[in-house]
């Protein structure tokens, strides 16, 4: 008995500390639509500042209660530098514009942490007073722990005065609803926005630093915790904060009886239950849809096809790909394996957004049960490359056909954050399963066979599969098929006023671009000979986004061109000391400067110079 | 006091206002007629600063206003009740009320709470209530309320009358009857001819982005073939 209590209590602890992140990033989304993955890096910077501040002023118990609400308070200033400087200029951009900058900032915290902080992970001190375990029920507790039970409740407490008793709150809460209408009755939004930032950062910041006396401190807080923040987020319903409340308690004393009896499953438990709530409830257990007016409109893929100089353009370009090996070193191969393996997986993520209108932010699943069906296949089944190679984007379309089943019933972001949570789940249970998936260690030993395993001779096989794949995707982006897609994309009443079943059709363009995504995990496994969880892990879905951005989502070649620059600049830039924090600046001035991406600038530019010439 | 000029706005690629032209003087009632997707709303919404894709110009008080933000045109003593009421469901009725109100200003009438409730008595019973959980007549009379918290000189009433009750509708044209009396400018639309009557000095008659007729209703009564055509009458 007093152990189960015990383990309620511990559920708790974590509940309050799971709240408080969550509560900020619920508010900031609520208010401003932005899907904001640099919350984790906030709750990071809180933990790390509560710890240079704490140990300053080590030992007594103004010192620690002092540095941790300092430190929140300096993390919310870091939010609204981040929101003046960056989030301003791109309230009206596409969310998959707003999530790719906040990534920018969350690579570019991370190595500024890094410079700061170095990369050993610091133990804080406990908190004066509060250092000692009681025992309830013959149990030990932890104070702190009791402390912290006791504080999500208040700060909960806090915000509903904050959002019942002040006219602040009250704009708040009214803009969560209908931002649009909120500005008409002559309210700034401007001012409404930074100061939710602001707010929803220190409470993040405030998590972070709440965090030191019961964890390390460490680089790979942010992305650790970011996943679960979601999550709660989305089950409460985004802009919800007592939403948010009654989910970190949920999710946590769930996974505080549950690691009783499974204990791999604390991964992916949050994500199951997520994808349980959002299919009876699908804007969360206390969210409403919030009006959709004043949203961003949806970029437009165009429609042309290409202009007779642009396919001769392209056909050059392909035939000097396909002549490369015989001019170029074996590792300039190498490299244009990866790049024809992104490109491949741009191009089907593109499908998917562009062709399709649904983001995805967990594309890299289908990429990864590509490779790591076809790993298996070698591995356990004695698969040929060949068939393995078949096998591999099958299971991915099987992979899609289920979780876009679940995703298509929704729309935009929460469309967007239920993919992420199937690749979350896909990723916990390739981590823990590790007598099968091989877990961490990944599958080695995938290699091809004796006649195709020259670089050259596998050049020619990657060349093949993601030059056909690509052209088969065109196809039918143009085919009947993909016209409807598009149609539905476009106006989804309109087109079922029509008679189409637009769900369907969303349905199996989402299986289409995950066979696709599986098979450039297949090439992509067979060139290194191995697998490993990191094909599915949110870092990988993300670079997906940043390709398809980069090269421009208006543009055909976009893709393309975007994940090229993508892997060639990753090449260049990962030799170099501090490269997140020189890639996440390059992602922030694409997203600012050259909106409409590398192609999109190309276009730009020439335009320019015609003119001058003219 | 407002003068539209030449607007015209796009939903994506779509141009749905072609050149209108309209102005809506001092203290004058004027009813934007025409049939359902005529561009009555657009024509709102523009000049509200809620359409980012538009032409032409329009003045308030002789300053350019397109393009503009929507916060700082409702500065300017401009208000908007949108067709849909959009109501904070949320929110209570005195909350949502607190959500328009705005510091008063020299050149218009001033509404306090008191005031409101007296001009919509059911308000203060309900005044506790969510708004969610209002009739539709009561969301009307709330939106309005709502945007007459801002004190505004100029206000823009889009179908006033649309989807409430007969009872309801005789209440509206009062309380625009004293919007008038108090010294506002008021801009509506209106899809029924009859009403428009009752409440306004003069109309336009617009289709298909443009602006058909304009004049007094005996003007209008004078040729019927115009009402026949661009109203469904
Ligand atoms: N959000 C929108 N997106 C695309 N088209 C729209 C949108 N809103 C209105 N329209 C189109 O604009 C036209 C004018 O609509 P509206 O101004 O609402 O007409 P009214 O208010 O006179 O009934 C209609 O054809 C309508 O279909
Ligand atoms: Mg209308």
């Amino acid at each position: 008995m007093g152990f189960y209590f015990a383990q309620l209590l511990t559920g708790l602890a974590n509940a309050s500390s799971l709240f408080l992140i969550a509560s900020g990033l619920s508010i900031i989304f609520g208010v401003t639509r932005i899907v904001n993955f640099a919350h984790g890096s906030f709750y990071m910077l809180g933990a790390y500042l509560a710890y240079t501040l704490v140990t300053l002023w080590s030992g007594s118990v103004l010192g620690f209660w002092g540095g941790v609400v300092l430190a929140a308070l300096v993390v919310g200033l870091i939010g609204l530098v981040v929101e003046l400087t960056i989030l301003r200029r791109i309230y009206h951009a596409p969310e998959l514009f707003q999530l790719v900058a906040t990534f920018g900032v969350v690579l570019i915290v991370q190595d500024a942490a890094l410079a700061i902080w170095g990369a050993e992970d610091l133990l804080g001190p406990r908190a004066p007073g509060l250092d000692r375990a009681v025992r309830i029920l013959g149990e030990p507790i932890p104070e702190y722990d009791l402390a912290l039970i006791a504080i999500g409740p208040a700060v909960l407490a806090g915000i509903w005065l904050l959002f019942h008793k002040t006219r602040w709150g009250v704009l708040v809460r009214a803009a969560t609803q209908d931002r649009e209408m909120v500005g008409a009755l002559g309210i700034n939004q401007a001012w409404l926005f930074s100061a939710a930032f602001v707010l929803g950062s220190a409470l993040a910041g405030l998590g972070g630093a709440l965090q030191i006396p019961r964890e390390a401190v460490s680089l790979q807080m942010d992305l650790s915790i970011i996943g679960e923040a979601f999550v709660v987020v989305v089950i409460g319903g985004m802009g919800s904060v007592s939403g948010a409340f009654v989910a970190a308690v949920l999710i946590s004393v769930l996974n505080s009886f549950a690691i009783l009896i499974f204990p791999q499953i604390s991964i992916v438990l949050p994500f199951i239950v997520m994808a349980i709530v959002l299919i009876f409830r699908p804007y969360g257990i206390l969210g409403k849809p919030g009006s959709e007016a004043g949203a961003p409109e949806a970029p437009e893929a165009p429609l042309t096809l290409m202009s007779p100089k642009a396919m001769m353009v392209m056909c050059a370009g392909l035939m000097a790909l396909a002549l490369s090996p015989l001019f170029t070193a074996e590792f300039t191969s190498v490299l244009l394996v990866d790049v024809m393996v992104a490109t491949l997986f741009a191009v089907s993520l593109h499908f998917m957004m562009g062709i399709g209108g649904m983001v995805s932010f967990g594309h890299a699943a289908y990429f990864g049960v590509g490779a790591y069906a076809a790993a298996l296949a070698v591995k356990f089944l004695g698969f040929g490359m060949l068939p393995a190679m078949a096998f591999g984007p099958l299971c991915a379309a099987l992979a899609a056909l289920f979780f876009g089943w679940f995703s298509v019933r929704l729309s935009g972001v929460y469309l967007a954050m239920l993919t992420l949570a199937a690749a979350q789940i896909l990723w916990g249970v390739t981590f823990q399963w590790q007598d099968f998936t091989g877990g961490d260690d990944g599958i080695l030993g995938v290699w091809p066979p004796g006649w195709a395993s020259s670089d050259r001779v596998y050049f020619y096989i990657a060349f093949v599969l993601c030059v056909g794949g690509i052209w088969v995707m065109r196809r039918i982006a143009y085919s009947p098929f993909g016209y409807v897609l598009r149609g539905v994309r476009d106006s989804q009443t309109r087109a079922e006023a029509i008679g189409v079943d637009t769900r369907f059709h969303q349905w199996m363009g989402f299986v289409i671009a995950g066979a696709f995504a599986g098979l450039a995990g297949v090439v992509f496994a067979f060139s290194k000979g191995s697998v490993f969880p990191d094909s599915l892990g949110i870092a990988l879905s993300i670079d997906g986004l940043i390709m398809v951005l980069l090269g421009g989502i208006h543009a055909l070649a976009g893709p393309i061109l975007g994940a090229s620059a993508f892997v060639l600049i990753e090449d260049w830039v990962t030799r170099l000391d501090y490269w997140r924090f020189i890639f996440g600046t390059i992602i922030l001035v694409v997203v600012l400067v050259a909106p409409d991406g590398i192609a999109g600038g190309i276009q730009r530019l020439w335009r320019i110079i015609k003119r001058g010439a003219a | 006091m407002l003068e539209i000029q030449d607007l015209s706005a796009w939903y994506g690629r779509a141009q749905i206002l072609n050149g209108v032209s309209m102005r809506v003087g001092q203290n004058e009632v004027v009813a934007l007629m025409g049939r359902n997707g005529a561009g009555k709303s657009t024509t709102m919404k523009s000049v509200m600063g809620l359409l980012r894709q538009t032409g032409g110009a329009v003045r308030y008080d002789g300053r350019d206003i397109l393009g503009r933000a929507s916060h700082a045109i409702c500065r300017q003593g401009l208000g908007y009740v949108p067709e849909d009421r959009r109501i904070f469901g949320e929110l209570t009725v005195e909350e949502n009320l607190e959500v328009g109100r705005r510091p008063p200003r020299p050149d218009a009438p001033e509404w306090g709470l008191d005031h409101l409730y007296a001009l919509f008595p059911n308000l203060r019973e309900r005044r506790r209530n969510l708004g969610k959980q209002l009739s539709g007549g009561e969301q009307q009379m709330l939106t309005i309320a709502r945007t007459l918290m801002g004190n505004p000189r100029l206000i823009l009433l889009d179908e006033p009358s649309e989807g409430i009750a007969p009872v309801i509708v005789e209440q509206m044209a009062r309380v625009i009857a004293e919007l008038k009396r108090e010294g506002l400018s008021v801009l509506i639309s209106e899809q029924n001819l009859h009403f428009a009557r009752l409440v306004s000095d003069r109309t336009y008659i617009i289709e298909k982005g443009q602006i058909r007729f304009e004049g007094r209703f005996d003007d209008l009564d004078a040729n019927p073939d115009i009402s026949r055509t661009y109203l469904a009458v």
